[in-house]
């Protein structure tokens, strides 16, 4: 019952974390999804967060977390020294995208990316009809102040993958409240793909 | 928060022996010293499991009064802000120890002790001591107190040393550690701020060879090695906030009188400091500082290895005299030794001192630790 509180793109990750796991979340923000991988799937986490005060709210939770920035904060780990690398709505904000997911790769066994869609269907109709650049519900920045570096598309996103004969072992798609099954790239607001080399 | 509400009251200060002929402690260095008194005091009750008990390890001229107050004094211990009744080191729940370190010359064996050879204060002849050697005292006395393994050793700057000690070479001792605002190894900065104290003290005419005990004291030296310390604890807009250019009169001052305020604070700090410290004790323990490595030498990497204790490393932004690059020195090792751990660097503009002001912040991070740990445990 309770799990229907919770987010939707946290919910599709739990399941794919079988229990017992280790994960290193980078961006762990206040530390919501490692406590519940903690609670739930009684895996041994570690967070890496860049803002001070997620950090208390993290350690109040518990949790063990580093302060400090993705990009930086791969390099000392050992080789698949995790079972799960999980990087959900951080990879757009890093500034350097490739070195992150292929030291993100290195450190663990599979990798779990989450990120929004630019090219969901709402997005292109704002492009298109305001001239604007899309301000929506998974991209609610304007321009100016905008965390993130990089826009990609599920497609985008894919495309890579192929590219970097990086594996690709699931992929789902969200909307504001649903899976997404049909023309993911037009009509999902989120993407979540489980990768590995 | 009322001071006399959450303390833990009246403490006193107590002597642990150790270390008789033929048992002398070993130092690092393969001299022997002994018989050694280490000078603490609890704070807290040991549990019947003996699982609570947490070392706080002091800093260089701090001493095994930490929490409380001794009978008669206004001002409570050195890290009364943290230890005590619903406290970040809650000794409703937790049994606190703090002992004066080896070399030191608040209770404990050092240069100004009597050495049981000359029955004369050991001056110079006392023995170079480490680091580790502190730890190894330490642990003597945690052992004497009944206590297999310890939930937590924590401490700042020097102390934070011994708790990297304790990590690396007695990781089976220790359920968790708490560096704050601390180094694996002391850089070349750090070493000279220290050698210039160092250097004060032996210009002292006084000081002559160290053997000074029973005459006039190098006091002089002494205060200047503490006025040097205590720009390095502070930082450019501590100081600046502190005491800007404001100057104690108006009236046109005597060529070299302290007029500016940060003066007269510097010299009062050395004044004071030297009523309690002893030089030798300061030349002693500043060595075994610049003498610290808690990789012993060995790649970052392989340091921690092995290591099952998780570790809350803090530093602060304004710290010049330990950046904070040098905690993350620590992360480092932490992480490629897949060693559980939290690091935060807290955002304070009081430079080195800090781990012992920013008491707010440190108090979130190191109960919600320290809780973790000990739910663990019982689990």
């Amino acid at each position: 019952m309770d799990t229907i509180d919770l987010r939707l793109d946290y919910r599709i990750i739990m399941r794919y974390v079988p229990a017992g796991s280790t994960v290193l979340d980078l961006g762990s923000g206040n530390g919501e999804l490692l406590q519940m991988l903690t609670d739930k799937r009684d895996v041994r986490g570690q967070g890496i967060e860049i803002d001070e005060q997620a950090i208390y709210q993290c350690v109040e939770k518990g949790l063990n977390v580093l302060h400090g920035d993705i990009d930086s904060g791969l390099a000392d780990y050992r080789d698949k020294s995790f079972d799960f690398v999980i990087l959900n709505q951080s990879l757009q904000q890093v500034r350097h995208f490739e070195p992150v997911l292929k030291d993100a790769l290195r450190v663990g066994k599979r990798v779990i990316v989450g990120f929004p869609n630019f090219a969901h269907y709402k997005s292109r109709l704002h492009l298109f009809f305001s001239g604007r650049a899309p301000v929506t519900s998974s991209l609610p920045y304007t321009w100016y102040e905008t965390p993130n570096i990089h826009f990609l598309s599920i497609r985008d996103f894919i495309d890579y993958c192929r590219s970097r004969n990086i594996m690709i072992n699931a992929k789902r798609f969200t909307g504001l409240k649903h899976e997404v099954h049909v023309m993911p790239n037009f009509f999902a607001q989120t993407g979540i793909f489980v990768i590995s080399t | 928060m009322n001071a006399s509400q959450n303390s833990v009251g009246i403490v006193a200060t107590q002597l642990f022996v150790f270390g008789q002929h033929p048992h002398e402690l070993t130092l690092e260095n393969g001299e022997k010293l002994g018989p050694v008194t280490l000078a603490y005091e609890t704070y807290g009750r040991l549990n019947p499991q003996k699982t609570n008990a947490i070392l706080i390890a002091h800093a260089l001229t701090g001493d095994s009064h930490a929490a409380g107050f001794h009978t008669g004094d206004k001002s409570p211990g050195w890290w009364d802000d943290m230890i005590g009744p619903g406290k970040a080191f809650d000794t409703d729940k937790y049994f606190v120890v703090c002992s004066n370190v080896i070399g030191g010359c608040m209770g404990s064996t050092g240069p100004a002790s009597i050495d049981p050879h000359t029955k004369k204060p050991y001056g110079l002849d006392f023995p170079v001591i480490g680091i580790n050697d502190m730890v190894d005292a330490q642990k003597k006395l945690v052992e004497a107190l009944g206590i297999d393994k310890l939930l937590c050793v924590a401490g700042g700057s020097m102390g934070g040393m011994q708790v990297l000690s304790w990590l690396t070479r007695y990781p089976k001792y220790v359920r968790s550690g708490i560096p704050i605002a601390t180094a694996l190894k002391h850089s070349a900065q750090q070493i000279a701020f220290n050698e210039v104290g160092r250097q004060a003290i032996m210009a002292d005419p006084h000081w002559k060879d160290g053997n000074y005990y029973g005459a006039a004291l190098p006091v002089k030296g002494l205060a200047v090695a503490r006025m040097v310390g205590h720009i390095t604890y502070m930082s450019d807009e501590s100081m600046m906030a502190k005491f800007g250019r404001e100057k104690k009169t108006e009236k046109q001052p005597f060529k070299f009188t302290a007029d500016f305020e940060v003066e007269g604070y510097l010299r009062n700090r050395g004044d004071h400091f030297v009523k309690r410290f002893d030089a030798n004790s300061y030349l002693y323990i500043t060595k075994a500082l610049d003498n610290f490595d808690a990789t012993s030498g060995k790649p970052l990497q392989d340091m921690f290895s092995g290591l099952t204790a998780k570790v809350l490393i803090i530093a602060f932004k304004s710290d010049w005299l330990y950046p904070s690059y040098q905690s993350k020195e620590i992360v480092k090792a932490c992480k490629s030794a897949g060693v559980e751990a939290s690091f935060c660097e807290i955002d304070s503009a009081y430079g080195h001192d800090a781990f012992l002001l920013e008491v707010e912040e440190e108090t979130r991070l190191v109960s919600h630790f320290l809780k973790k740990v000990f739910h663990d445990l019982r689990e």
